[in-house]
């Protein structure tokens, strides 16, 4: 990361402050509803709101300004939109000159991104690419925020990286109201990757890599660890295929769904020796399973989330869970003292315990403990036990060693999978506001389940006359790996020739079209574009 | 700074501050049932009128801006007398069924007929007849027991953004509805039921539910996406029977439709009850003892680690558990199996 | 002017539904056939659309002026003209029977005319004709030769108040408005004329459109609004024809639009209609509806003045107020302010309605008292029965008794018996109405026009009209009066906005001097007026009752009985006091008591 940190630089109460929102990649409304109702107020307030985003999404009511490019061109869009700010003077010399390295090469690898050049790739027209440069440009504090849209891509981490870069040129990152903000798609995903639950770090972001890093946890833990870097999951389906992955233990996940490529996935998952789910629910995944434990909702467990905000919270019991199904703590710390051979199986695992060990190993929230949190959150980093915690990140310096943040050329790449002759459609996916993920408990609510029953695929009222297609009709659309069949939502949401399918629904899975390519840094998969056909 | 006097005691206030927020300040209380600070003052209620010194008439102090060197009188006689009549009239455009109204105990004009003492009404007439059922599982909306407060209408606008009622009518037949009296279709993120003092929107799927004493409150927080609302879970036993939020929370009580509606899953028949072994490839699920289970787990992948490597092991944790959840988990993988092949969902 | 023909033909809404276009049509055709469209006499003979004079009732009138003289012709209609033209025009000889009586004379000569003056004279349609009498040349004065604050100054010393019903001081509020800080100021001006039998403003515009704008011009200049709106209501399509005409015409002129007479002042006008809600007229309400929201009240402060359409420094004068500038610019404050009585300056519009001879538009100077208003202006009581009272104000205004009728109108007069000057409507009773049926035909229309936002309003005027219907229909309990009064006291003192608030001034005020009237129907069941059917008793007089059965075939529920060509009965104890025999019998045999 060129500032050091994967999370929201800024607050979402800040939101409501700023002067220009830039949102790309992200659907708020209906993904993160609460945080969309700050942008709306910030449009109240009178904010300029930009939105970029191949779907009109229903934050397009809101904007000043709607760029509809087409899916996989967004670090394109955002070069050109800089090419506007760097051609007319909009950037903040100030802030390159005294928090920045790299511009140079930067601005030489913006040059060929002209509003032309942006608009033969991604078809918004060069007027509104100028647009968006002088609003984003002008604003006194701008914020940008964006999600899946983003990161879902085989070139996401370029994404991520154009999307640095605009904060970073126009001086918007370390100041209140402004910002890079990933808008994180789960209660806790932002937590479980704080606590280490990645392949390459330990908890709080501490490089498995690194032999200081390492000794210090060996040291924490008393035992000796692996310095070899794990393998992301999206890897893990090709060592199940060859082999080298044997064993499996999967906790409140169903990748069996919610993988790309599930046909795939779902083979790779079959061919383990051992594989365990612990879940509320017998999930697509569970099924797989060599063994299933029950585990707890969050009604039924005390600990902690993180929020897109950083901010962490207490997640309190507030009943029993049914049968004997048990706390995912407990159940993990009784399979680890097994394992481990140590430790009092009579003895019951807190969760204040396990926080108070975790944050001692992370100094950005060394300073909580469930009884500053009984109190209120906290957002990290909150360093020490009389620190309020911070509001937004960088104020002075960044986590880079010189403490600048570092601009990064980021070229055009074409998505992994363009539409051809056999397959002529771009298939984009996401969430619709009923539901969450893979639907395992929103479709278990009546009244979401009620007026979301279905899937659908939402297709260009154009694309439907030409297929002959018409409202509530079913489909079959197909990839290269797979085909579902579902109902037609005939809409203007979606551009000709793209359609969109929510991933919620088992019974027409949109991830068993999508692609397993994935982005060579992190390892992310490209959700959000791949070629299908339709048939009627 | 301004100045002002309420009810005999000074405060000083920002220029901007409304009456109402001053007296608040000043920890006096004015009674109020179309007021929400998360919203624009309305001024329809006419509940917290309060005499100023130099108005003729009372005004309503949530719409009245404090000016230095005003003096504001918050009870007197004719206040007392011109609240209990709007209180009076209130009740007599409305069933009083509180018996069965699924929001006694917690609605606003109860407490009103109670504080003014109202058991006769000298005003009898003739009561709207506005039921209607709409077929959204959410909302339930009885429209008789409407105050027209306007709250709803607002904050759908204001703070959601929709505007998915409005009103209609007008002098006594005036009514918030969907355009052209449709059934209400909406995102149904049920801002609207939060903020109505009576039971006239009410949550769908709360009806029958207990109440009272029974039912236990517990501050949490959230399970859907990242926004990390926070919520307070109102069980009976071990069923969850409605969730909340309260406003002076970051998300300031607003919640969309699954985190206020979205709890059934919770009580699900579907959930796992007992650990479940399947002892061979192609065999079927047994149910097992945890002791069974937890045994056989460890055994295996420890036997996995021993004949493979430690590296033939690999852990998906959750984004959708908890801090101490995942730390334990990676924790395990890396301390206890000895790998770094640990991952999550973060990445879809 | 010598040897010069003129014929007016009256074309307001008034004239118009008498019949006025076809009269003109007629005039067009006749003069053409009997040669005066001949080019020589043609420069002699002008036809002219103009607006209402006041005079309504006597529609279709028509001026015919030859040489100057001027003939004023009542009750003319299509088939008329040929008559006219033939002995008037042509033969100079004017039809006698046909003319306006004197009392069309005493009407209009006891009137001071200022904003009427020139309606009925020019065509509204014609912006010559307004520059023909000096139109223009006031705003051309102000924007010229003087600074907004000597504007503002120069309204404020002639003591105009507002003539929309609140008679707040116009120059006081534009100087409030003028101090705000703001990079948009708005005027509007307030067409939304509401009052049931009000047309004061819709006169003022189809008559003479020209001098409203002209006085939005002043208006606008006067507190720098660059963007003025005309809220008119829908109903008035002839008043919204000839609005646009005429901003279209100053347009033309450079009278509105970029740099105005030469200045850097712009200003822009935009027509905005109402949906023809009561509550619009109010100035909170009226702004809603024009920012596209429901036309709802909002709660003051803040003022308009300092925070009003889209937030911004606005202000609403009513068309008559604005109607005056021209005049005041023109003739000086010092002019303006000799008009008048002490506290209230200039003249009123007032719409003469009711038990009255001569019903019309008329104009008085202020504190003319009631009974000259009454009894010389409007030529006394219809029929010559008793006076009784006079509601003033519109449906929300107040009963004035036989015992205030030398009250002089302005606005610290009414006030002063419980009533109020609204916007100038008139209504003037007689022995033959009922107080209490009319405390409740005027609760019927607030009740229903109540936005419905405020407690008090929406649901107070609700009980309020029920306890007056159920008091006319017999129903009436002890104590009623007491919780009449307290309902209506309440609902006056804490309602959102001046609909509410004025609300209850009618059983207010006629509870104060008609008491006796609802004692008589609480507590001996009868209506003294011989209005509420309830409380009466159905008979037939014997000697009067030619046996005809028009009584027994309009009733209902079968109560009248009686052979062909015999005095018929009713039965009282059938008889549901619904008064449909009594309207059908054509020999006043059916009596009430």
């Amino acid at each position: 990361m060129k500032f050091g940190s994967g999370a929201m630089t800024n607050s979402v109460a800040e939101i409501a402050e700023n002067k220009a929102i830039f949102v790309i990649g992200s659907n708020t409304t209906e993904n993160h509803p609460i945080i969309a109702l700050r942008m709306k107020e910030a449009v109240a307030n009178g904010a300029e709101l930009i939105v970029a985003d191949p779907r009109k999404i229903p934050l397009v009511k809101f904007a000043t300004l709607w760029l509809r490019h087409r899916p996989g061109t967004d670090a394109t869009l955002l070069n050109s939109i800089m090419n506007v700010i760097l051609a007319e003077g909009l950037e903040d010399k100030k802030f390159i000159d005294e928090r920045t390295e790299g511009y140079e090469d930067f601005v030489k690898s913006i040059e060929p991104f002209t509003p032309e050049y942006g608009a033969e790739i991604t078809g918004v027209a060069a007027d509104d690419i100028v647009k968006a440069g002088r609003i984003f440009g002008s604003a006194e504090n701008a914020g940008i925020y964006y999600a899946m849209g983003i990161t879902q891509h085989s070139m996401g981490t370029n994404n991520v990286c154009a999307v640095g870069n605009l904060a970073m040129v126009t001086g918007n990152i370390g100041k209140y109201a402004s910002g890079v903000n990933p808008l994180r798609g789960q209660n806790n995903v932002q937590g479980a990757c704080d606590m280490g639950g990645l392949p390459n770090v330990y908890p709080g972001y501490q490089k498995v890599d690194v032999p200081a890093n390492q000794e210090k946890f060996e040291k924490g833990w008393g035992k000796s660890l692996s310095a070899k870097v794990g393998l992301a999951a999206t890897e893990m389906t090709g060592a199940m295929l060859d082999g080298s992955l044997k064993g499996m233990y999967i906790f409140g996940e169903n990748p069996a769904l919610s993988d790309p490529n599930t046909t795939h996935s779902v083979k790779a998952f079959k061919s383990l020796e051992f594989l365990v789910v612990q879940d509320l629910f017998m999930t697509d995944t569970a099924q797989l399973a060599d063994v299933v434990l029950p585990g707890a909702s969050f009604a039924e467990k005390d600990g902690t989330f993180t929020s897109s905000e950083r901010r962490v919270q207490r997640v309190r019991k507030a009943v029993n869970s049914p049968g004997e199904a048990k706390t995912d703590l407990a159940i993990i710390d009784q399979i680890y003292k097994r394992i481990d051979g140590e430790g009092d199986l009579g003895k019951t695992v807190e969760a204040s315990d396990v926080f108070d060990e975790a944050v001692s190993f992370w100094p950005a929230m060394a300073g909580m403990s469930y009884r500053r949190l009984e109190a209120d959150s906290l957002q990290w980093p909150c360093p020490t036990e009389d620190h309020a915690g911070t509001r937004f990140l960088f104020e002075e310096t960044f986590n880079r060693e010189n403490g600048k943040a570092l601009f990064t050329a980021v070229p055009f790449v074409a998505s992994k999978e363009l539409p051809d002759k056999e397959y002529p459609f771009v298939l984009t996916t996401g969430r619709e506001l009923f539901h969450y993920h893979t639907g395992t408990m929103t479709r278990r609510s009546s009244g979401l389940n009620t007026v979301a029953p279905e899937a659908f695929v939402e297709v260009n009222p154009a694309d439907a006359e030409v297929l002959g297609v018409g409202d509530g009709q079913r489909l079959t659309v197909s990839s290269r790996r797979g085909s579902i069949r579902l109902k037609a939502r005939v809409s203007n949401i979606v551009p000709p020739n793209v359609i969109f399918i929510p991933f919620h629904y088992k019974e027409a899975a949109a991830n068993l079209l999508t692609s397993d390519a994935m982005d060579p840094v992190c390892k992310i998969m490209e959700a959000k574009v791949c070629a299908v056909k339709i048939e009627v | 700074m301004i100045n002002l006097t309420i009810d005999d005691k000074q405060i000083e206030v920002d220029e901007g501050t409304t009456v109402l927020e001053a007296a608040k300040e000043l920890g006096v209380p004015i009674p109020t049932l179309c007021h929400d600070d998360r919203l624009k003052p309305f001024g329809a209620c006419r509940l917290c009128i309060v005499e100023i010194a130099g108005m003729p008439k009372p005004v309503t102090s949530c719409t009245t801006p404090a000016t230095d060197g005003m003096v504001v009188k918050t009870v007197s006689e004719k206040l007392h007398r011109l609240r209990k009549t709007t209180v009076e009239l209130l009740l007599s455009d409305h069933p009083n069924d509180c018996m069965v109204c699924i929001s006694s105990g917690e609605c606003k004009l109860q407490e009103l007929a109670y504080l003014y003492g109202i058991r006769e009404n000298r005003f009898t007439g003739e009561m709207r007849d506005h039921n209607k059922i709409d077929t959204n599982p959410f909302i339930t909306r009885e429209q008789n027991k409407c105050v027209m407060c306007g709250l709803c209408v607002r904050v759908c606008e204001e703070v959601q953004g929709v505007g998915a009622i409005g009103y209609a009518e007008r002098g006594f037949e005036a009514r918030v509805t969907p355009p052209f009296g449709q059934n209400l279709d909406c995102e149904f993120c049920g801002q609207c039921v939060s903020i109505c003092p009576t039971g006239a929107l009410s949550g769908g799927i709360w009806a029958g539910k207990p109440r009272g004493d029974s039912v236990k409150f517990t501050d949490t927080t959230c399970t859907y996406c990242g926004c990390g609302c926070n919520i307070t879970l109102r069980s009976s036993g071990d069923e969850v029977v409605r969730v909340d939020s309260d406003k002076d929370n970051h998300n300031r009580g607003w919640l969309c439709v699954k985190g206020r509606f979205g709890f059934e899953f919770i009580n699900s028949k579907d959930r796992l009850t007992t650990p479940l072994i399947r002892r061979e490839k192609g065999g079927q699920f047994e149910k097992a003892t945890w002791e069974e289970a937890l045994d056989y787990v460890a055994g295996r992948f420890t036997e996995i680690k021993d004949k493979n490597g430690a590296d033939a092991v690999a852990g998906l944790c959750s984004a959708r558990c908890t801090n101490e959840e995942n730390y334990l988990f990676q924790k395990l993988m890396r301390a206890g199996i000895g790998t770094n092949n640990v991952d999550h969902c973060a990445r879809y | 002017m010598n040897s010069k023909v003129t014929v007016n033909v009256c074309m307001g809404t008034g004239g118009i539904a008498a019949g006025g276009d076809m009269v003109m049509a007629e005039f067009i055709k006749e003069l053409e056939a009997a040669g005066i469209e001949d080019a020589s006499v043609n420069e002699k003979c002008r036809l002219h659309k103009v607006g209402c004079r006041g005079f309504c009732a006597r529609d279709v009138l028509v001026d015919v002026a030859i040489d100057g003289e001027v003939s004023t012709y009542q009750y003319i209609q299509q088939d008329m003209v040929k008559r006219l033209v033939r002995e008037h025009v042509v033969g100079a000889r004017p039809v006698k029977e046909w003319l306006v009586g004197d009392d069309y004379h005493t009407f209009h000569d006891n009137q001071t005319k200022i904003v009427l003056g020139d309606l009925g004279k020019i065509d509204p349609e014609s912006i010559d004709e307004y520059m023909g009498v000096d139109g223009y040349k006031a705003a051309e004065k102000a924007l010229t030769t003087m600074t907004p604050t000597e504007v503002i100054d120069t309204v404020k010393e002639s003591g105009l108040r507002g003539r929309g019903g609140g008679g707040f001081p116009t120059g006081l509020k534009w100087g409030f408005c003028a101090a705000n800080t703001a990079d948009q100021f708005y005027l509007i001006c307030n067409a939304d004329e509401g009052d049931p039998g009000a047309f004061m403003d819709r006169s003022v515009i189809e008559g003479n459109p020209h001098a409203v704008i002209e006085g939005m011009i002043i208006a606008a200049y006067a507190i720098g609004a660059s963007i003025g709106y005309v809220y008119i209501r829908a109903e008035y399509p002839l008043a919204v024809d000839r609005l646009h005409m005429a901003l279209d015409s100053a347009k033309e002129k450079g009278y509105l639009g970029k740099k105005l007479f030469g200045t850097d002042f712009d200003l822009k006008i935009k027509v905005k209609l109402g949906a023809g809600a009561f509550v619009c007229g109010e100035e909170t309400a009226l702004i809603a509806s024009i920012e596209g929201e429901r036309g709802m009240p909002r709660a003051k402060p803040p003022f308009p003045a300092n925070k009003g359409l889209w937030g911004k420094p606005t202000i609403i004068n009513n068309v008559e107020t604005l109607a005056n500038l021209p005049h005041i610019l023109t003739k000086g404050a010092a002019w303006y302010a000799s008009i008048g009585s002490e506290k209230s300056k200039g003249t009123k519009v007032i719409a003469l309605t009711g038990k009255i001879r001569n019903t019309g538009l008329i104009e008085i100077p202020m504190g003319m008292p009631l009974k000259e208003i009454i009894f010389n202006v409007g030529g006394g009581i219809e029929g010559d029965k008793l006076f009784k009272a006079v509601q003033t104000g519109g449906p929300s205004g107040g009963c004035i008794p036989q015992q205030h009728i030398d009250l002089p109108v302005d606005y610290e007069g009414l006030a002063s018996v419980g009533s109020m000057m609204g916007s100038g409507g008139m209504v003037v009773l007689d022995e033959t109405d009922c107080m209490v049926n009319i405390s409740k035909f005027f609760l019927e229309f607030t009740q229903s026009e109540s936005c419905g936002k405020c407690v008090p309003c929406r649901i107070g005027t609700k009980r309020l009209l029920e306890i007056l219907t159920r008091i006319t229909e017999g129903e009436g309990k002890e104590g009623d009066i007491d919780l009449l009064l307290e309902l209506a006291e309440d609902v006056r003192d804490s309602s959102l906005c001046g609909l509410g608030m004025s609300a209850p001034n009618p059983v207010i005020s006629t509870i104060k001097y008609f008491r006796h009237e609802y004692e008589a129907h609480i507590k001996d069941k009868k209506c003294p007026a011989k209005v509420c059917n309830k409380l009466l008793t159905f008979f037939i007089r014997e000697d009067m009752c030619i046996g005809c059965g028009m009584c027994a075939r309009a009733c209902s529920v079968k109560a009248i009985t009686g052979e062909k060509k015999q005095p018929h009965k009713i039965d009282n104890k059938l008889c549901i006091q619904c008064g449909s025999c009594f309207d059908a019998c054509k020999f006043s045999a059916v009596l009430k008591e």
